[in-house]
């Protein structure tokens, strides 16, 4: 079932074209990444999908009844006003106290209801704002660049945590990022953005596509496997993902895996 | 008639007789004031919009001028600049012209242009310090019933719009993704801004209307946990600096609207010290 999906979606801002004519979608149960460089429009993508910004033309489709899980890019705590984890949890609609201690317990924050969300560290509060948007029971979780600031480990940890939402609510995911290999590694289908999309396809097709390698600079081979290596770790479990990489389709020649015996 | 339906006949002579007392109507009129400042000031502080606040409080001098030059009534030649320049400065605000520069420009200009408006009217030289610092203790029982009345509707839109007003403040991002339009909620505070400011005018006059707005938010900021609890607990410091600043007026015979504001400072002061020694 397709949950949302965007027809030749063109946004405008003042004389620059962020979005020409893009046309996407995503499923239930699906997680979809945008990639592109900085300033390639796939904030705005996301923006544009959730009607925070206007498009000069085309049209956004929702299925009837959407609950959409929003977890924005940023989001700066003014210390001006106080508010704990539970109060936040509650905006706009009001949540009881078990619903919000499930959320915690879920997104492995139990019992931090009574803290400051000032007080947070960047990975707790990153949790607490999909605490926060698992709390509608979204069909679909949209998240902008949702490890900003989050080491290595705490990346990979919060990857695995949206792919254990996705598997235990089926909900579909459409994440933002402009790091390219964890989130691959995360990813069912990649759209490849530069304005307008570039390609689209499964992490594998669109890491081979020759329009994504131009977009990203990928001359080397190192870059490339270490998301190889990514993709192994995580993506164990998945149904789509192959236990072992056939490599015969890239250019191998001198690699050795005990090298790149990278955290992860 | 029954002895109970004596008694409340009594009482309320008697309370009726209370409005009499020219102190009793300065605190009611000073109460009713911080029940509507307490929530909006918190949310200036919130939004960081002090700025606008004084550009909000500053228009009404204008308002005055043009209403007693048209022979209207004070109140609605106030709340009608005070609602234009707070729209104006919202809808500067909201295209991203909301620099500081921009708008204490607004704040100072109204200001100017207010007292050389009234310099035109004839007779009004006396009581123009009224207009700038309040006349609280003048305060009749028609002004009581618009001060309390307005401070209703301000409450009443506060509390209607609660959970989205705090969402949209909080982000506009996650309002708009929750269905909220922040720009509505921006209107609805913009009208309680202009309607406060209205209402403040005889308590503690134009220039120090941002004073209770701002002063009493930022003192129970220091000591509050959510929401909620700082915008009660703004009421109460409105309210306390209220009864204290009267008292002083009363003892030392100084003006009484800067005696209220004096002592919602030394409140702040006493607060942050407070939380800052919690914190320790």
């Amino acid at each position: 079932m397709m949950l949302l999906s965007a027809q030749k979606l063109t946004v405008r801002f003042g004389a620059s074209e962020v979005l020409s004519g893009v046309t996407m979608g995503i499923s239930a149960g699906e997680i979809v990444t945008v990639l592109g460089p900085n300033g390639s429009g796939k904030s705005t993508l996301l923006r544009a999908l959730l009607g925070i910004v206007g498009a000069v033309s085309g049209t956004v489709t929702r299925s009837a009844g959407l609950r959409i899980g929003y977890v924005p890019q940023r989001l700066t705590m003014d210390r001006a006003m106080p508010m704990t984890v539970r109060r936040f949890l509650s905006l706009p609609q009001r949540v009881d106290d078990a619903a919000a201690d499930t959320a915690l317990g879920r997104v492995g924050l139990p019992g931090l209801g009574a803290q400051q969300m000032a007080a947070l560290s960047g990975g707790q509060f990153q949790r607490v704002l999909l605490a926060r948007a698992l709390l509608v029971q979204p069909h679909l979780l949209i998240l902008d660049e949702p490890t900003q600031g989050l080491d290595q480990p705490g990346e990979a940890a919060f990857y695995r945590l949206i792919e254990e939402v996705r598997r235990d609510t089926g909900a579909g995911v459409l994440m933002v990022s402009h790091d390219l290999h964890v989130v691959m590694a995360a990813s069912d289908r990649v759209i490849c953005l530069n304005h307008h999309i570039c390609c689209e396809g499964t992490p594998r097709v669109v890491s081979n596509a020759p329009e994504y390698r131009a977009l990203f600079g990928l001359g080397t081979q190192g870059a490339l496997a270490l998301y190889q290596h990514a993709h192994d770790h995580s993506h164990d479990h998945a149904p789509h993902a192959p236990a072992h990489h056939d490599h015969s389709g890239h250019d191998h020649s001198g690699h050795d895996h005990a090298e790149h015996d990278h955290a992860g | 008639m029954t002895i109970q339906a004596m008694t409340i006949q009594a009482m309320i002579t008697r309370s009726m007789t209370m409005l009499d007392d020219f102190l009793v109507r300065a605190a009611l009129g000073g109460i009713g004031l911080a029940l509507a400042t307490g929530p909006l000031g918190s949310f200036v502080v919130w939004r960081r919009m002090a700025y606008f606040g004084d550009a909000t409080s500053h228009a009404a001098i204008l308002g005055v001028a043009i209403a007693l030059s048209l022979h209207l009534p004070v109140a609605a030649g106030v709340l009608t600049v005070a609602l234009a320049m707070a729209l104006v400065v919202s809808t500067l605000a909201a295209k991203g012209w909301a620099m500081d520069t921009t708008l204490g420009v607004m704040a100072h200009a109204a200001l100017a242009f207010g007292l050389v408006a009234i310099s035109f009217v004839p007779g009004v030289r006396g009581d123009l310090q009224s207009y700038l610092f309040g006349d609280i203790l003048a305060v009749t029982r028609a002004d009581l019933a618009f001060i309390w009345g307005g401070a209703a509707v301000v409450l009443g839109l506060l509390l209607w719009r609660w959970q989205a007003l705090l969402t949209a403040t909080l982000s506009e991002e996650l309002a708009h993704a929750s269905g909220i339009n922040p720009g509505r909620e921006r209107l609805v505070l913009t009208i309680a801004l202009a309607l406060v400011v209205a209402v403040a005018l005889k308590v503690v006059g134009a220039l120090l209307i941002a004073a209770m707005l701002i002063i009493p938010a930022a003192a129970a900021r220091a000591l509050s946990r959510t929401p909620e609890a700082m915008a009660l607990g703004a009421v109460l410091v409105g309210v306390v600096a209220c009864l204290l600043g009267l008292q002083l007026s009363l003892w030392q015979d100084t003006p009484a609207g800067p005696s209220i504001v004096t002592a919602a400072a030394v409140i702040f002061a006493a607060a942050a010290v407070w939380g800052a020694f919690r914190r320790l």
